[in-house]
């Protein structure tokens, strides 16, 4: 679907902060508050805003480290339907975060997250080698975030600049 | 005789600190205080930049480079200064890389002025324009553009102040502190007063990559301009590398010349690793430039409104970062503003008359400084006007 720049340049402002109230949203792009209304609703109703999330960093909290793993994952395609169907399968598990097609070596990319290593293993055992057209499977435990959607998580931003300069 | 100062010569002694540096003085000291006294960008030099840098380090680029700057440099400046704003220059003759546009503008007035020369400077300005012209042996003339003009300098006020002595004119667009941008229609009105009277114009365009309304129209890409315009630009604001020092100047060739002597004597060349991060910046930092205007106008937008919201007059800005609304409704003085409004909210801004008459009933509001600051600084302006 085509947006106008100005509905595009709001979408935008919401990817970065979505606490943002649309009467600050309609100062910063110079419209009234009726029309950021009007546009903040249309990208909710067409998916394009599809929902606001936090980024959470439980790794801070004990308890709730968690863990992440990426799973490599290869699969016979099933007749008409394609790897869609197989990874409508595997998306539909509450653990698992993200599916990707991919294109190289395997086919999906599966991310999952678990409470241990154990909860994984477990999970990728039990419930994912079991669908019938997957072949094989690599697991990657995720050991460290630095970045996650275009976030540093430590990043370090304090200001360096002087208070006061011409 | 004891006393150290009497050893300075008396044009330096006789030379005002900068207003703003009072209000260092007071902001710094305490803590907890948003400023938007900040002449800066609020973004860090984009990592590919800083990339560049390191890199020339590790291969060794750590010897001078040519007075003039880096070939390699000079010769982007001149493809970018094209591209970018219409203008040619000969990059072996009439670019010289500076230490920020500050060294351009200090060695283009050596350059150009015989004892007694007058430049008119157009106010409010940069700090650095006036006490530049006096170091270099000329004779700085103040024009005030007015509030009501939305601080746009008329060809009818030049006139006026323009003598037999008068040998250039100084021009900063989009301006610090107003923000105001000259548009290409009131350009030419300059450049037919300059060419009438023949004069020199220094055309301060370090804020020309952020202009968020109209097209910018560089001042030499005017007919009849290019030989009489000494051009002013640099890295530090549209590719945020204030601490990188690195600036650079063009200008018809006899006058490159002899400024370069004096920036062969005084200078060498600039930072050699601050020149491939800008050379890096140059082939590679388009984009960069770009998101970092569009978030500048985010910013803009949302503190002209919210000023205006509050009561405190504000025309629209065209480029740079800085919002400069009136406060003479609240009966104060700039300074006063200023001061009251560091102790009781601790918001940090500058007082207009820093940077010249006509700055009185002003105050500069930088928004180069993260949104939810603006916000919050917002909320505590609103809530000190109205407990005045
Ligand atoms: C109008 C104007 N000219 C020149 C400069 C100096 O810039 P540079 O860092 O390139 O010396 C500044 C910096 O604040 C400025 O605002």
């Amino acid at each position: 679907m085509k947006l106008t720049s100005t509905e595009i340049e709001i979408a935008e402002i919401l990817e970065k902060n979505a606490r943002l109230s649309n009467e600050d949203i309609a100062k910063m792009t110079n419209l009234s508050l009726e029309e950021t209304d009007k546009i903040v609703k249309k990208l909710e109703e067409h998916n394009i805003v599809v929902r606001y999330v936090s980024l959470v960093d439980w790794s801070k909290i004990e308890g709730h480290e968690g863990v992440t793993a990426m799973i490599d994952v290869k699969v016979t395609p099933k007749r008409d339907v394609g790897f869609d169907a197989v990874a409508e399968r595997i998306y539909r598990f509450k653990e698992v975060k993200s599916v990707y097609l991919m294109s190289g070596t395997y086919d999906l990319s599966v991310v999952i997250e678990g409470k241990s290593m154990n909860e994984v293993a477990r999970f990728v055992s039990n419930k994912l080698s079991t669908i019938e057209s997957v072949i094989s499977t690599t697991t990657h435990f995720i050991l460290k975030k630095y970045k996650h959607d275009g976030t540093i998580y430590e990043s370090d931003d304090e200001d360096r600049r002087i208070v006061v300069s011409p | 005789m004891s006393q150290t100062t009497t050893y300075l010569a008396k044009h330096v002694k006789e030379l005002k600190p900068s207003g703003i540096r009072r209000f260092f003085d007071l902001a710094a000291g305490m803590k907890g205080v948003i400023s938007l006294g900040v002449g800066e960008p609020d973004f860090v030099t984009s990592w590919n930049l800083r990339e560049a840098a390191i890199t020339s380090l590790e291969q060794g680029y750590t010897s001078y480079t040519a007075n003039a700057g880096l070939i390699e440099l000079r010769e982007e400046i001149a493809g970018y200064m094209q591209k970018q704003f219409s203008v040619s220059y000969h990059p072996e003759s009439e670019i010289i890389v500076t230490v920020g546009a500050s060294q351009a503008i200090d060695i283009a007035f050596r350059a150009i002025l015989n004892p007694g020369d007058e430049v008119i400077i157009v106010e409010p300005c940069f700090v650095s324009y006036a006490p530049l012209v006096t170091m270099a042996g000329g004779v700085p003339i103040h024009v005030q553009t007015l509030k009501e003009n939305d601080f746009k300098i008329l060809p009818s006020q030049l006139e006026e102040v323009i003598t037999e002595r008068t040998k250039a004119i100084m021009l900063c667009s989009p301006n610090n502190p107003t923000g105001t941008m000259l548009n290409k229609a009131e350009l030419e009105k300059m450049a037919e007063l300059a060419v009438r009277h023949d004069l020199l114009v220094l055309s301060d365009e370090i804020y020309a990559e952020l202009v968020y309304d109209e097209p910018y129209t560089s001042l030499a890409s005017i007919e009849g301009m290019r030989e009489r315009t000494i051009l002013l630009n640099g890295f530090s604001k549209g590719f945020a590398m204030t601490g990188w020092r690195l600036g650079f100047v063009c200008a018809p060739e006899d006058i490159t010349q002899g400024m370069l002597k004096i920036h062969q004597y005084a200078i060498m060349c600039a930072s050699t690793m601050a020149q491939y991060a800008g050379l890096e910046g140059l082939k590679n930092g388009r984009e960069n430039v770009e998101e970092m205007r569009k978030s500048y106008r985010q910013r803009r937008n949302f503190i002209v409104q919210s000023l205006n919201d509050m009561g405190l007059t504000c025309h629209n800005p065209g480029g740079a970062f800085y919002a400069f609304p009136s406060i003479e409704s609240t009966g104060l003085t700039s300074e006063e503003f200023a001061e009251q409004l560091l102790k009781a909210e601790k918001v940090a801004v500058v007082p207009g008359n820093a940077f010249g008459g006509s700055g009185e009933g002003h105050i500069r509001c930088s928004y180069a400084t993260s949104l939810a600051q603006l916000q919050e600084a917002m909320k505590r302006i609103k809530r000190f006007i109205e407990n005045l």
